[in-house]
């Protein structure tokens, strides 16, 4: 497939906007039991507003993908059979969720809403956290299965693609997280260091596994099938037209297959051990630059990755366009 | 139900591309707008078809065999295109089973292009919507015309008759008995696609001659010796006997 940058930055940007709010409730969640101390209120509001910067900056970019995004309302109409329909209207939800939570932590409006058995206060932000962290997964969800759900593009028709997805998100957000809190709670960084290596190590595992199982597939289409004659040779000698069409530009990378895995390559360095060397660096010595500077590289990383994933999925309609005459 | 669908016969079809320029034609000139064509006549030319012929060569020299292909959208019965369309521009007509893009509702975001197989559909980079064929929906339906010309312009352009249109769901159609008695097969099957378009397989027409038709025993032709001279005595009829 052609790798679109308008994806590609959508599909990174929102993640690390899901990653960083997931991150900021977790460390809520877990101060409300007592397992964490409680952290300033503004530590919430600037990082649900970094978050939310993460989410517009997302949408923004999704709209270059569009031929006529005047009429991008149109498409929440789908939402019962179309995964970017149901993307479309998780996005917003979510996006206000993020505001809600953020606002409710900035104007310090969270009166208690009930008490659990334990004793510990269910506040307005507790439930918007909730209601954030189901809207989150269920974004990473539709993300990843508008490509999982093609089911002829066998490389991303597995459910690593969905589970991927998340991990790189949340491995993404968890990794800002650590840098936020290493400027504004650092007695969280080393919470939010050691989540994110697990994390890290859970998306290689899951990205490696992907990538295993990519080298051995098998196309379920050859050119027999494609125009149904029974013979092991078939060479294309005309595809219809000398000049190049969509099919010809939408459905191929244009890069050589040694810049594919040399991009391969540079993306499982700068989104694995490159940003989990500065995260033990930055922990180790307390500083905020390497951290961020972490980030800044894992991000890079996961552009390429997203390059990656796009160029490598071969779409069956590219056996009709294998020669120009 | 009704199921409109072309069959293409490629043991028929010279790869003319009449059926190219025909449906270009007809529906760069229809009411929803032009097939938008960028550099027509310069070095790099581009445009939107919803129909082209490819070439295919078969086998290895010298036992090879030229397919002309001509591809168009097969409109599946279980079309994957549709249900991946988030506005609903992208659908398929219950009445005749054509699938259609709503130009009016189409957002271009190429999602359903991704979901078909065949690269059947191509966007409109002017107009910036998907754009397919739509078995010429403009005209098979138009009573202005003359009931003959009621056919999708590609089929009635086609000078070979490879091309045939009408109902796959009635089995005495045209094309059902065509797909039924021809060997009609759909494009990857392997999909679950159930394209409702057909083709028709090359067919090779062979002679078989037998050795002992060559040479025939009973040759009349054949040099025979002189038959025995009959006794005088024995009884004469001109046409068996000779002297």
């Amino acid at each position: 497939m052609h790798p679109a940058f308008s994806v590609i930055f959508l599909t990174t940007l929102i993640g690390v906007g899901q990653g960083l709010f997931l991150a900021l409730f977790t460390v809520e969640s877990y101060s409300a039991f007592g397992l964490l101390p409680p952290q300033d209120s503004r530590f919430y509001a600037l990082g649900s507003a970094l978050a939310l910067g993460f989410l517009v900056a997302g949408l923004i970019a999704s709209f270059f993908h569009l031929g006529h995004p005047e009429r991008a309302w149109r498409s929440a109409a789908k939402w019962r059979t179309s995964w970017l329909s149901r993307e479309v209207i998780v996005l917003p939800a979510f996006m206000g969720t993020v505001l809600l939570y953020g606002a409710a932590h900035f104007t310090g409006f969270n009166p208690a809403l009930a008490t659990l058995p334990s004793g510990a206060a269910v506040n307005v932000t507790a439930i918007l956290g909730v209601a954030g962290t189901a809207l989150a997964f269920a974004l990473f969800v539709c993300t990843g299965m508008i490509y999982a759900c093609l089911r002829f593009l066998q490389e991303w028709h597995t459910p690593l693609t969905v589970i991927n997805y998340t991990l790189f998100g949340g491995a993404s957000g968890f990794l800002l997280a650590s840098g936020l809190a290493s400027i504004m709670a650092p007695d969280m960084t080393r919470f939010y260091a050691g989540w994110t290596l697990i994390l890290v190590l859970l998306a290689l595992v899951g990205r490696a596994a992907s990538l295993l199982r990519n080298a051995r597939l098998k196309p379920k289409s050859s050119m027999r099938t494609a125009i149904g004659v029974k013979h092991p040779r078939i060479v294309q000698k005309a595809q219809g037209a000398m000049g190049g069409s969509f099919n010809t530009r939408e459905f191929f990378h244009g890069q050589s297959a040694a810049l594919l895995r040399q991009v391969k390559w540079v993306f499982l360095i700068l989104v694995f051990p490159l940003p989990v060397g500065l995260l033990a660096g930055g922990v180790a010595m307390e500083s905020p630059a390497l951290l961020l500077a972490a980030f800044v590289v894992q991000y890079l990383g996961l552009l390429m990755e997203r390059w990656f994933f796009f160029a490598q999925a071969n779409h069956p309609q590219n056996l009709y366009y294998q020669a120009v005459s | 139900m009704t199921q409109l669908a072309l069959v293409i016969d490629l043991n028929v079809c010279v790869g003319c591309h009449a059926c190219v320029t025909s449906c270009k034609e007809w529906n760069t000139s229809g009411q929803a707008g032009p097939l938008s064509d960028f550099d027509p006549y310069g070095a790099d030319p581009t445009g939107t078809f919803f129909n082209r012929v490819q070439t295919f060569e078969v086998g290895e020299f010298p036992n090879t065999e030229t397919v002309h292909f001509p591809k168009s959208c097969l409109h599946c019965e279980e079309p994957p295109c549709v249900p991946v369309c988030p506005t609903g521009a992208s659908y398929k007509r219950a009445e005749d089973g054509i699938v259609l893009v709503d130009y009016d509702k189409c957002i271009g975001c190429k999602y359903c292009s991704w979901a078909c197989p065949y690269g059947a559909r191509e966007i409109d980079e002017k107009q910036k919507v998907m754009k397919k064929c739509t078995l010429c929906v403009d005209r098979i339906y138009d009573t202005a015309l003359a009931e003959r010309d009621r056919k999708p312009a590609c089929v009635l352009a086609c000078p070979t008759s490879a091309r045939l249109f009408g109902d796959v769901h009635d089995p005495e159609s045209e094309v059902s008995v065509a797909i039924r008695e021809g060997g009609g097969y759909p494009l990857m099957p392997e999909w679950g696609t159930q394209p409702a378009n057909h083709y028709l397989p090359r067919r090779k027409t062979k002679l078989r001659i037998h050795e002992d038709e060559l040479v025939r025993a009973d040759n009349p032709l054949k040099v025979d010796g002189k038959l025995p001279k009959p006794a005088k005595a024995e009884p004469s009829l001109d046409d068996v006997t000779s002297w």
